[in-house]
């Protein structure tokens, strides 16, 4: 652990700190970079940054494991149009000119270690993202990225779910500098069944115990009404599949983003 | 008998050899790989498990599996004695199903009904729907939609058997996206599945696991070599690698061993068009380092990460990484591996079927062609061991289709009886 704040953490606590003043949890919207397509993107990304608190982007990755069918179709829709790792972080530097809203970026591991970690950190930095967010990163598989983001200024977050056991959540919940990630469900993106927020709350009070740092809850947020169910427990609710969609058929993103947006209130 | 599992130096604690293997996998997961690697341990150490496990090799499998002296090959290829592993002898055609039933008989012991697993050839699928008939399980076995065309008899197969037969359709529509397919459904149904794993990859402690169970391959060899030619180990040893489980299985018992004592270690990757055609599933020889299914190993990807689709003639090859393990041998030098391609392997294939009246499967097939080719420069004095993974009742459609493609395409001037005369010739 760095002992000092990186810039990106600050930022990504100052809007959890600005949701939580106004009696909210911090909406975090997600998109997959290049999608539905790179100049299509800029688009659909102002439209969630109007009522975002944080905006994710996904780099699109060809193995997506921990993603449900319909990120993983934006995945190969967004990298069929040309988008991967280094285009995904120049359009997050378009969107930075733009907007002051924080940024983190999701990305599987492999597109770090292709570009190589301290290359990605710098483009990434350089983009002005603020925190990364690793599903297939548990902290302990490796220490330097962790690190190697602190030295370019970024925050990290990793994920816990509701098979993580006490250990488990102490160690991700210590590791993690921007937020802390807690899955709703056992499953990927994208999926829930109809009691599965249940799990939500036991999670929280023990992910509370160890993190130093806000946590969101994400997977199967749909609307505003999962996501006030959400909100009455965490700091940040995580929604992405349902933008996804919403592109796909055409449907206002924006109008949809300030419902659930509207939704994250208490 | 009894029997006992092996117990090697490498993994790490962390699941790792040297910088390769891991656990790169959604958090969900890393509880039920605890849990998994835990029941493992105990059962490797419980003799009542063993025992099981070492009857229903014996009688529901066929081991030990033959150690065939292929004399005609030996006399064609004019050097090195070629010996021949007889895996493609055991119940359901390969050794996948050392692997399957030891891991079902674990999922059993962990009081999981659900099974499921991936395949690309199929042979891990129908031996994972064997192991699970066998005990009763309920399974779900995950197959690319361009495998399942290529398969189509190992699909059938599986269904009678009684298991259910999910197409995939992402990506590649081949063995990597059916991986990715299982993961995903594992991930969604971990308290109650358990996840048969059909090579030496994926997450920790499943290359180590898989390696364990095929372990028993090159640990037959050595008895068996030991009592035919006075010595446990060859001069060379050749199985063909896609993740990996077959190779591993023959190494692994000669890997650990000091470099004076172990025999060549030759892996063959499949080649497919040629290395430099940029088609093909070398993932040593045309890969870099990199992350897929939860391991750090060899990979086909792009400089920005994305995995390159694997090509080979061989369903059960086409693979766009190698087991962790391998990858370390090749980098401290324990093992070499080859490159062998799609028309190589094809004429190994016949070769072998005429001269011995074998049928190996296309994954065999690039092995045959390499120890050919290392016979001569072995000498007569040399041994050399073919692991013959599998046999070919599941490629011979196929092969029939790529030779009839070739005459028709004017590639052959003549007929395939023709080329198969000039190859033996």
């Amino acid at each position: 652990m760095t002992a000092t704040l990186t810039r990106g953490a600050e930022r990504l606590h100052a809007a959890f700190a600005g949701a939580k003043a106004e009696n909210r949890a911090a909406f975090i919207p997600f998109m997959t970079g290049g999608f539905p397509s790179a100049a299509g993107f800029p688009a659909v990304a102002d439209a969630l940054l109007a009522h975002a608190d944080i905006l994710e982007v996904g780099i699109p990755y060809s193995d997506p494991l921990g993603d449900g069918p319909t990120i993983q179709r934006a995945s190969e829709q967004a990298l069929a149009g040309g988008t991967s790792t280094r285009r995904t972080l120049a359009l997050i530097r378009d969107l930075r000119a733009r907007h002051g809203t924080p940024i983190v970026v999701m990305t599987y591991v492999n597109p770090i270690y292709a570009v190589g970690p301290r290359e990605f950190m710098r483009l990434a930095q350089e983009a002005g993202v603020d925190g990364l967010i690793l599903p297939d990163l548990p902290p302990d598989q490796d220490l330097e990225i962790a690190d190697l983001a602190a030295e370019h200024g970024l925050a990290v977050t990793f994920l816990i779910a509701p098979t993580s056991t006490p250990e488990r959540v102490k160690l991700v919940a210590e590791a993690c500098t921007g937020f802390l990630y807690a899955v709703s469900v056992t499953g990927v993106t994208g999926t829930r069944e109809g009691s599965a927020l249940s799990e939500v709350p036991a999670m929280l009070v023990l992910a509370r115990q160890h993190a130093r740092v806000p946590v969101a809850v994400g997977f199967g947020v749909k609307d505003a009404a999962t996501a006030r169910q959400v909100a009455s427990v965490a700091d940040g609710v995580v929604v992405g599949s349902a933008f996804i969609h919403a592109v796909r058929d055409g449907q206002d993103v924006g109008a949809l983003a300030a419902e659930i947006a509207a939704g994250c209130g208490r | 008998m009894s029997m006992f599992l092996p117990a090697y130096p490498q993994p790490d604690a962390r699941g790792r050899f040297g910088r390769f293997g891991g656990r790169y996998v959604p958090e969900t997961l890393i509880p039920a790989l605890d849990e998994l690697e835990e029941a493992y341990l105990d059962a490797k150490r419980d003799p009542e498990f063993l025992n099981e496990l070492e009857r229903l090799l014996r009688e529901f499998v066929g081991r030990p599996s033959p150690l065939y002296l292929a004399q005609r090959l030996t006399e064609h290829a004019g050097g090195a004695k070629i010996y021949l592993k007889r895996e493609d002898l055991n119940h359901t055609g390969a050794h996948k199903i050392n692997n399957c039933l030891a891991q079902a008989l674990l999922a059993v012991r962990m009081g999981k009904r659900r099974v499921i697993a991936e395949t690309g050839a199929g042979q891990h699928g129908v031996a994972s729907a064997t192991a699970a008939a066998l005990l009763g399980l309920e399974c779900i076995v995950y197959m690319g939609a361009e495998d399942i065309r290529r398969q189509a008899l190992n699909v059938f197969r599986m269904k009678l058997l009684g298991a259910e037969v999910r197409e995939v359709t992402s990506g590649t529509a081949t063995l990597k996206d059916a991986t990715n397919e299982a993961i995903r459904d594992w991930v969604t149904n971990v308290r109650d599945t358990f996840y048969i794993l059909g090579s030496v990859v994926g997450p920790h402690p499943y290359p180590a696991m898989v390696r364990d169970f095929q372990a028993v391959i090159g640990e037959e060899v050595k008895v068996q070599l030991e009592a035919v030619e006075g010595r446990p180990a060859p001069d060379a040893v050749v199985a063909c690698v896609g993740g990996g489980s077959n190779a591993i299985g023959i190494f692994a018992p000669y890997a650990y061993l000091p470099e004076e004592e172990r025999p060549r270690l030759i892996g063959t990757e499949a080649a497919g068009e040629g290395v430099e055609s940029g088609k093909h599933a070398a993932s040593v020889a045309g890969g870099r380092i990199g992350v897929l299914h939860g391991s750090m190993m060899y990979l086909l990807n792009d400089d920005e990460g994305q995995i390159v689709a694997a090509h080979s003639v061989s369903a059960g090859l086409d693979y766009p990484g190698i087991g962790p393990e391998h990858c370390h041998y090749s980098e401290t030098g324990v093992a070499e591996y080859v490159p062998v391609t799609d028309a190589q392997a094809l004429e190994a294939l016949q070769l072998l079927t005429r001269l011995e009246g074998i049928i190996p499967a296309l994954e065999s097939a690039h092995a045959i062609y390499h120890a050919v080719q290392l016979a001569p420069e072995l000498g007569p004095d040399g041994i050399i061991v073919v692991n013959l993974s599998g046999r070919g009742d599941k490629d011979v459609a196929e092969v029939m289709r790529l030779l009839e493609q070739e005459r028709d395409a004017g590639l052959l001037d003549r007929d395939p009886e023709q080329l198969i005369a000039e190859v033996l010739a």
